[in-house]
């Protein structure tokens, strides 16, 4: 602790902050820009002047920047000194002098951190009277809009873009006072976290482009946070709505979790909510030969209750994609032994193969600031940039060992992020990946190693044998491969807080065992290793502590005649099982109820499907694959008979009465049973305050006090306004009225604060810059790990891989865009979503005379598939990559051994196609 | 008895004064120019709209009852969608006119806009646009702004040099 004087005043600090740091902690209004508080300080803007003064004789005190000045015990500053305030009116002016007259139509307008800035230093009045400079913008594909003359050149972008976050293709280009922040030509961006561009840069420079097609004020957005579904990560978000639409995804800041930045897909997959894929009507059809037709909800509940009748003949198909709520519902009207999870043999396996090394080992599953802390890792067979992205940019952040150091050598604060940056130069994190195929992270690591799953996880069984000898050896390891182990093993062994990633990206339960063996091993070592698993869904984890068959032993159940009547519960079991399975599983079942929000292939199966609600228009809890669960809230009113898959499973579990109340099935309610029929949820309670919390007797509104139109929205329809729709499930409120004090962390609905208007008022909302939120960051973990436990290595230790002769081991690729269904679906994301195709090795490509963009044909097990060949120097010979649900891409279950026969071989003239970047999303359009 | 005999003669008295009261409708009163009356939507010089949907006249409505929907043409030129004005909440205090930004909202000497039913007080945008600029003939936003619309690239607004050649490294 330090204290320090500003204005005379004495204040205790923090140790290890800046100044300016300290002073927003403190609640000091001090303006700035191009510190931020993920990316640290390089002094560029001069906005943050405080005065510094030697002692308390010091009466001229000296100009100093505070984001560069640490806050060190005794320091005198003043913040309101007059020569200071008017060098900073001066800082902002110069800022001004070239700055376009656009704030009416500039998408930043309103949650502008320059206008706040420009308002809290005074400057009110511009005097420069001579031209402006301008700029061409850039077009940078469907995401992210340029407008460059809006820049005040303070290098947020490219500090975010190329240093944090890895990109290459985005810079700082020109020089003088013409410096341009863009690409060297148009294109769109390549990194997967460009979308933060829209919130790191303090300007209307980069704004959302799928915004702009149904711009809303941030003022006028009806706001809830919510959490990403997108991938296992759980990254807090605010779903903005305006006019009963979502119209956009922002950052929601959790210091546990993603922090300060979402990927794209979590940014900007939201669409699918508006889509045209949306189911909005229940929808029935008299025969199963029929045509589906639209009945009433009445009509709807009525078919429903006849189909259910006979209970003991129902089973239940759940999802990792729906709300812990929904599946506990579905598990309820069906019964514990009739509910199954949905999810494919494989990832079934998986699954509880993660959980179970989670809850029995001694390694802890971190939260993904642990990750940014971690300092040495190893990835383990997972492509984590298109698995589950926000985890990537975390492992980017590993801290440099030189950087640990130094901060004690030579005094260096964490914060000096230039300082850092040199004495590190290009020296790379102690960061190993271990991948199929190449992955993007590569650039940052210090090692990579291509093989085929089983060779990955021979070389993590190496590892851990390495580090403890107790743990398997690993007979007939290449030299090569053993060096690279003993590296691996020595930078963990080393590091004070290593990590081991893995997941379930290779369906390989042997890479999960070797992971945990290394991570067990640390441990036994006494060193305290992290263990990452990554899930592929939004609620694996939880779908995987509730229990419960896989989908094939639903179909079972159907085969051997125990039950007759399906109901599946969002969705689509063409990902995953083969359609033939599936096929002939729902042809076995006389009636089948689906009940999802979007339109898939099930719609053509189902005798009935009920319209649910998306993530936007219901509130819910979430498992992420660190195992904690998150509540999101319903930001907008669904339509017509739209409502949450929970409470639509409720009412069919009503008597066939029809005399079922709706009040009765409430949030609360639900939770409360899950808490009290399954004891590993009863945590779940406590993530966010229940529907009756109140602050000051009222609830906490979703809109904000500026909100405008409340009397003119409807008034088309009547002049006469509605009263705001009540909200039973949450202490939020469909209104602008209620509270506007600082609400507990779980329900913040927006960041804002008096005079700051953009997202950087967070700082108002956090205990300590940086860090965590006040009153905590929300979210409960629901597994902790054996802390000292020893539990027995995994001994099974895979074969060499050995290509057969003439088959290739086909594994599955990933793409941030594509791979995840409902974002695919979104039009940003569709557009930059990769055609099919089957990635092969050069070598492999040669002995069968198949070139780049010939067409091939893939037999795998009854299935055969006509694929376009891209070629991947990266992939293992013998090894194929084809890249995971695609849309239009048949379910096949990977890894599996496949042949690939030629059928159209491209005319040798024709264009070279786009041959880079298997499984790598932007990069691998066709 | 007295006060009664004083109340009679004041009534008597003013027999013989001059009328205010005007004969309205038969007469018409002389609104001054900057009466706030009926709000209209105007265009600027070329006669293109001059709402940029910018949302700060409905922001600052006390009453909110204005609501529109921003769009943006094929060459970047902002427009409202629809623009709605709910006239049975409008007190006419003539904030919306003092926040935009483009002089396209304006309060009008209009007073007649009484109706029998009051779903027909909400104007949507056709019954708002006029076909002239209305108090202020010369202002056009795009002509100042720095974002290029069609007819107007970058560097061609008033007081704006052209665009920089970014590959060039002369000073
Ligand atoms: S960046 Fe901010 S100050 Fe500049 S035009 Fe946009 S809203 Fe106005
Ligand atoms: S584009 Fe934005 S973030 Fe980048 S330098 Fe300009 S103002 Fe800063
Ligand atoms: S990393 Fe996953 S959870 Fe986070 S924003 Fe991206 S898709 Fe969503
Ligand atoms: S303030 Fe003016 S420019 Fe902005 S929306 Fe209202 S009328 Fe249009
Ligand atoms: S914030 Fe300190 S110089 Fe920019």
């Amino acid at each position: 602790m330090a204290v320090i004087y500003i204005d005379n005043r004495p204040y205790t600090v923090k140790d290890g902050q800046n100044l300016l740091q300290a002073c927003l902690g403190l609640g000091f209004d001090v303006p700035y820009f191009c510190w931020h508080p993920a990316l640290g300080s390089v002094g560029a803007c001069r906005q943050c002047a405080v005065k510094q003064f030697k002692d308390e004789h010091d009466t001229r005190g000296k100009i100093v920047m505070s984001c560069m000045t640490p806050a060190a015990d005794g320091v005198r500053i003043s913040i309101d000194d007059p020569e200071v305030r008017e060098f900073r009116a001066s800082v902002i002016e110069w800022m001004m002098i070239n700055h376009p007259h656009d704030c009416p139509v500039c998408d930043e307008g309103g949650e502008c951190h320059l206008q706040d800035m420009t308002v809290m230093t005074g400057h009110v009045h511009r005097e420069y009277n001579f031209p402006k400079r301008t700029f061409r913008n850039q077009n940078l594909g469907p995401l992210v809009n340029h407008e460059m003359n809006r820049c005040i050149h303070c290098y947020r972008c490219v500090r975010f873009y190329r240093q944090y976050a890895g990109g290459r293709d985005f810079d700082a280009l020109a020089a003088h006072d013409h410096v341009y922040f863009g690409r060297s030509e148009d294109g769109v961006l390549e990194n997967e976290f460009s979308g933060n561009l829209v919130e790191v840069c303090p300007t209307g420079v980069f704004t959302d482009k799928t915004l702009k097609r149904h711009y809303s004020r941030k003022w006028d957005l009806q706001t809830a946070p919510s959490i990403c579904v997108h991938c296992g990560l759980g990254c807090n978000t605010i779903a903005g709505s305006r006019y009963g639409q979502l119209r956009r995804i922002r950052n929601r800041y959790n210091g546990e979790v993603n922090g300060y930045f979402l990927c794209d897909r979590g940014r900007y997959g939201y669409e699918f909510v508006t889509g045209d894929s949306r189911i909005e009507q229940p929808l029935a059809r008299p025969e199963r030969s029929a045509a589906l037709e639209r009945v009433a909800r009445g009509e709807a509940l009525q078919r429903a209750a006849s189909f259910l009748r006979d209970r003991g003949r129902v089973i239940g198909i759940g999802s990792p994609r729906a709300s812990l709520e929904a599946n506990y519902a579905l598990r309820r009207l069906v019964g514990p032994d009739r509910f199954y999870l949905g999810v494919s043999t494989e990832d079934y396996r998986m699954t509880a193969a993660a959980l179970k090394i989670l809850q029995a080992g001694p390694a802890r599953s971190p939260s993904l600031k642990e990750v940014r802390m971690a300092d040495a890792a190893l990835v383990l067979g997972e492509d984590v940039t298109n698995t589950a992205p926000v985890l990537a940019l975390a492992l980017r952040q590993l801290v440099h060992p030189k950087a640990d150091a130094a901060a004690k050598t030579f005094d260096l604060p964490s914060w000096s992020d230039a300082a850092i940056r040199e004495l590190v130069q290009d020296e790379k994190e102690s960061l190993f990946l271990a991948t199929p195929a190449h992955t993007k992270l590569e650039d940052a690591a210090c090692q990579t190693y291509h093989a085929a799953p089983d060779n990955l996880a021979r070389l993590g069984f190496a590892v851990a044998h390495r580090i403890d000898p107790a743990s398997p050896a690993v007979p007939d390891l290449a030299e090569e491969v053993d060096r690279l182990a003993e590296e691996i093993a020595a930078a963990l062994v080393s590091a004070k807080r290593p990590l081991i990633v893995s997941g379930t990206g290779c369906c390989s339960e042997a890479m999960l065992q070797a992971a945990a063996n290394v991570a067990w091993a640390l441990c036994r070592r006494g060193n305290p290793a992290l263990l990452s698993l990554v899930l592929p869904e939004a609620n694996s984890i939880g779908l995987g502590l509730m229990g419960g068959g896989d989908l094939q032993s639903a179909f079972q159940a159907l085969r051997e005649e125990r039950a007759d009547t399906v109901v599946v519960l969002e969705n689509d079991l063409y990902r995953r099982e083969s359609a033939a399975a599936v096929d002939a599983a729902l042809q076995l079942a006389k009636h089948v109820i689906l009940i999802d929000h979007t339109r898939h292939a099930m719609a053509e199966k189902a005798d009935l499907i009920l319209p649910a609600a998306t993530f936007a228009e219901e509130s819910g809890t979430l498992v992420n694959s660190e195992g904690r669960a998150q509540r999101y809230y319903q930001v907008l009113l669904p339509k017509a008979s739209v409502q949450p898959s929970w409470r639509w499973l409720g009412l069919l579990n009503e008597p066939a009465s029809g005399t079922a109340d709706e009040e009765l099935f409430k949030l609360d309610g639900i939770l409360a049973d899950i808490a009290g029929e399954l004891p590993q949820f009863r945590p779940i309670l406590e993530i966010a305050p229940p529907s009756g919390f109140r602050m000051m007797g009222q609830k906490v509104p979703r809109q904000s006090p500026r909100s405008s139109g409340r009397t003119a929205i409807d008034a088309k329809e009547n002049v006469s306004e509605p009263k705001p729709p009540e909200d039973p499930d949450s202490p939020l409120a469909f209104s602008m009225e209620g509270d506007e004090g600082l609400p507990p962390p779980a329900l913040i609905p927006r960041f804002w604060a008096p005079g700051w208007n953009s997202d950087q008022a967070v700082n108002k909302f956090q205990a300590e810059i940086g860090g965590a939120l006040r009153s905590g960051d929300p979210g409960k973990r629901l597994i902790e790990p054996q802390v000292g436990a020893q539990p027995d290595f995994f001994q099974t230790v895979p074969t060499v891989f050995e290509p057969h002769d003439g088959r290739l081991l086909l594994v599955p690729l990933y793409h941030i865009f594509g791979s995840e269904p409902l974002s695919a679906l979104s039009r940003g994301i569709a557009e930059l979503t990769s055609g099919r195709y089957v990635a092969l090795h050069p070598a492999d490509a040669a002995a069968q005379k198949i070139a780049e963009g010939d067409t091939v044909q893939l037999e795998l097990d009854g299935i055969s598939l006509e694929l376009p060949v891209k070629i991947a120097a990266s992939l293992p010979p013998g090894v194929a990559g084809l890249p995971s649900g695609l849309p239009g891409m048949e379910h096949v279950a990977l890894p599996s051994w496949c042949t690939v026969t030629t059928i159209l071989q491209t005319p040798p003239l024709a264009p070279p196609q786009n041959g880079e970047g298997v499984g790598g999303g932007v990069g691998a359009q066709s | 008895m007295l006060s009664i005999l004083k109340g009679i003669w004041v009534i008597l008295s003013h027999t013989f004064r001059r009328r205010v009261t005007v004969q309205y409708p038969d007469v018409q009163p002389i609104m001054p120019p900057r009466y706030r009356g009926r709000i209209v939507l105007t265009r600027d010089p070329s006669g293109a709209e001059r709402c940029v949907a910018c949302y700060l006249c409905s922001a600052v409505c006390p009453v909110e009852c204005i609501a529109l929907q921003a769009a943006e043409d094929e060459h970047g030129r902002r427009y409202p969608e629809f623009f709605r004005i709910n006239f049975s909440r409008c007190i006419f205090c003539g904030f919306c006119e003092d926040a935009c930004p483009t002089y396209a909202i304006q309060l009008t000497p209009d007073f007649e806009m009484g109706e029998y039913v009051r779903q027909n007080l909400v104007y949507e945008k056709e019954h708002l646009l006029i076909s002239g600029p209305g108090k202020y003939p010369g202002y056009d936003f795009y002509r100042m702004a720095g974002v290029a619309i069609g007819g107007k690239d970058k560097g061609e607004a008033e007081n704006e040099e052209p665009p920089v050649d970014v590959r060039s490294l002369m000073p």
